[in-house]
């Protein structure tokens, strides 16, 4: 039988396989946007505490960043399975434990992002508060906040793509996420055809959406904040003005940064 | 026991104020008092502690030694049984409302336009109705030349009209205090003269204690009741405007004036 006969048969094997595929793919969804979501909220809690002046809020964030951070995804996936049904505390759903196990260490390498990029929100604005006596969750959600979401959209796309990629290691909890069907489907059929043909293509599609669907997200933070086009602008086919000159000499590409060829 | 001395209590008094960065000594014992409705331009060469006098009457930086006090009342310690006892965040919050500042790079809030940055402060910290606070807001952006820039976003405005828009904001909190902070000196040198000609209005119409930063001698000559000559931190000479600028006493004056009027 040569090559592409065989090729043929998988295909064949595959439509049987559709199914259970299809479905291990919706959970591998599933797992990461709801990961994601939690992930996102820890993010945002972590790094808001971590980014405080108060060192009763700063302390302890760092000590739960330091340690979802330094110890292991599958590591941790244990602890929620195993250890914690030893302190009283089971998880009915091997999915929750999926979800709490990747929202936390994501969630803590995000929390690392959202300080960092309220950080980086030009001091000038920070100053601007204090000037107009702002209390600080105040400051934080109208003014810094808004401003440090842009600067860490890109950094929460990559750990968006990791925590796809990491969400395969459900698999040891039982989870029939996409990665246990396509290994599954290596049984009937080989390595190459399930994992680096399907596997690799559906990952990357998905990989893909996301990280389009995050850039949209960017696109639209920095037009609110007078940075580049409107989303409407970058998906028009003919473009009616050049980017450049969306916001005549405006956009400065360092936030608090003086505006490229500044008018004055 | 420090305390303000003078009969009419000042609006701003500093007494034996130190301010260090490190083992760099900025200031060191000064004493000042600027009274209500005067308007006081500090001049020196840059480096001479003068910027550093505004920030920490805005409370953007932190007094390493003295008492300031803002109508009488201690805006960052109290001397307790001796000791120095900082006041408390209320207490504090409660005199900064009284200070407004318009810095040298505009600082706006690119998430806003220019109609919610002026209003955001207002609304939330003086609890002013959101109609109050937008009534006086387009009065106050008529008042700066603006009226028709209210529902504009700030980045695509030019840097003189952003000022412009700083200084209403600053304006719409009604501070008792004004702290202008080389505002000019990001402007290109034609739209100089629109923003200081705003700020004389300021000075002629209201009652409002200025104290200013500036490179604009022409400016200080106009709008303000006394200059003081600043050199390593320390006060070289002070007096009203014309004793200063046309028979300045001291050397250090001399020369400083001398070289800055030649650039005139």
């Amino acid at each position: 039988m040569d090559w592409l006969d065989q090729q043929q048969q998988y295909f064949e094997t595959l439509q049987n396989f559709g199914p259970r595929l299809w479905d291990g793919f919706l959970l591998t969804v599933q797992l990461t946007l709801v990961g994601a979501a939690l992930a996102f909220v820890i993010a945002v809690i972590l790094g808001l505490m971590a980014g405080s002046p108060n060192l009763w809020l700063r302390g302890p964030a760092r000590v739960i960043i330091e340690f979802f951070r330094g110890t292991s995804l599958l590591v941790q996936l244990f602890w929620v399975y195993y250890v914690l049904p030893l302190f009283g505390l089971t998880l009915e759903s091997a999915f929750t434990v999926g979800v709490i196990a990747l929202g936390v260490n994501y969630g803590a390498y995000g929390a690392e992002a959202v300080r960092a990029s309220l950080t980086s929100v030009a001091s000038g604005q920070w100053e601007a508060t204090v000037a107009l006596s702002m209390s600080w969750p105040h400051k934080i959600r109208r003014i810094i906040f808004p401003q440090a979401w842009a600067l860490m959209i890109p950094s929460l796309t990559n750990l968006l793509v990791h925590l796809l990629k990491g969400s395969a290691i459900v698999y040891i909890v039982g989870l029939n996420d996409f990665n246990w069907e396509l290994d599954q489907l290596r049984r009937v059929t080989d390595a190459w055809f399930s994992y680096a043909f399907i596997g690799l293509i559906a990952y990357f599609l998905f990989a893909l959406l996301l990280t389009q669907g995050m850039r949209l997200l960017e696109i639209r933070a920095k037009h609110r904040l007078g940075q580049g086009p409107t989303i409407r602008e970058i998906l028009s086919p003919t473009p009616k003005m050049p980017i450049a000159s969306a916001h005549p000499g405006s956009a400065p590409l360092v936030p608090g940064g003086k505006a490229p060829g500044g008018q004055g | 026991m420090p305390t303000p001395t003078d009969p009419e209590t000042p609006v701003i008094e500093f007494v034996d104020v130190e301010k260090r960065f490190g083992s760099n000594t900025v200031l060191k014992d000064l004493n000042f008092s600027v009274r209500r409705g005067e308007r006081v331009t500090l001049i020196g060469p840059s480096g001479s502690g003068k910027t550093t006098i505004l920030r920490l009457v805005m409370t953007l930086e932190e007094l390493t030694g003295g008492y300031i006090f803002v109508d009488g009342e201690p805006l960052t310690h109290r001397e307790k049984d001796g000791k120095r006892v900082a006041v408390s965040a209320k207490e504090q919050k409660h005199l900064r409302t009284r200070i407004g500042m318009v810095f040298q790079q505009f600082n706006l809030f690119p998430n806003m336009t220019v109609l919610e940055n002026i209003i955001e402060a207002p609304i939330h910290v003086l609890g002013q109705s959101k109609s109050e606070a937008t009534a006086k807001a387009h009065s106050l952006l008529e008042q700066v030349g603006l009226p028709d820039k209210a529902n504009e976003h700030p980045m695509s405005l030019s840097g003189g009209q952003q000022q412009r828009v700083a200084i209403a904001r600053a304006l719409a909190m009604d501070p008792e205090i004004l702290l202008l902070d080389e505002v000019t000196s990001a402007l290109d040198p034609e739209v100089v003269g629109d923003v200081l000609n705003i700020l004389r209005t300021v000075a002629d119409t209201t009652n409002v204690t200025m104290l200013i930063v500036t490179h604009e001698m022409s400016f200080a000559r106009d709008v303000s009741h006394k200059v003081m000559m600043f050199d390593g931190g320390r006060v070289v000479e002070e007096g009203a405007p014309e004793k200063i600028f046309s028979d300045p006493t001291h050397e250090r004056t001399k020369q400083f004036l001398s070289a800055v009027l030649r650039d005139a």
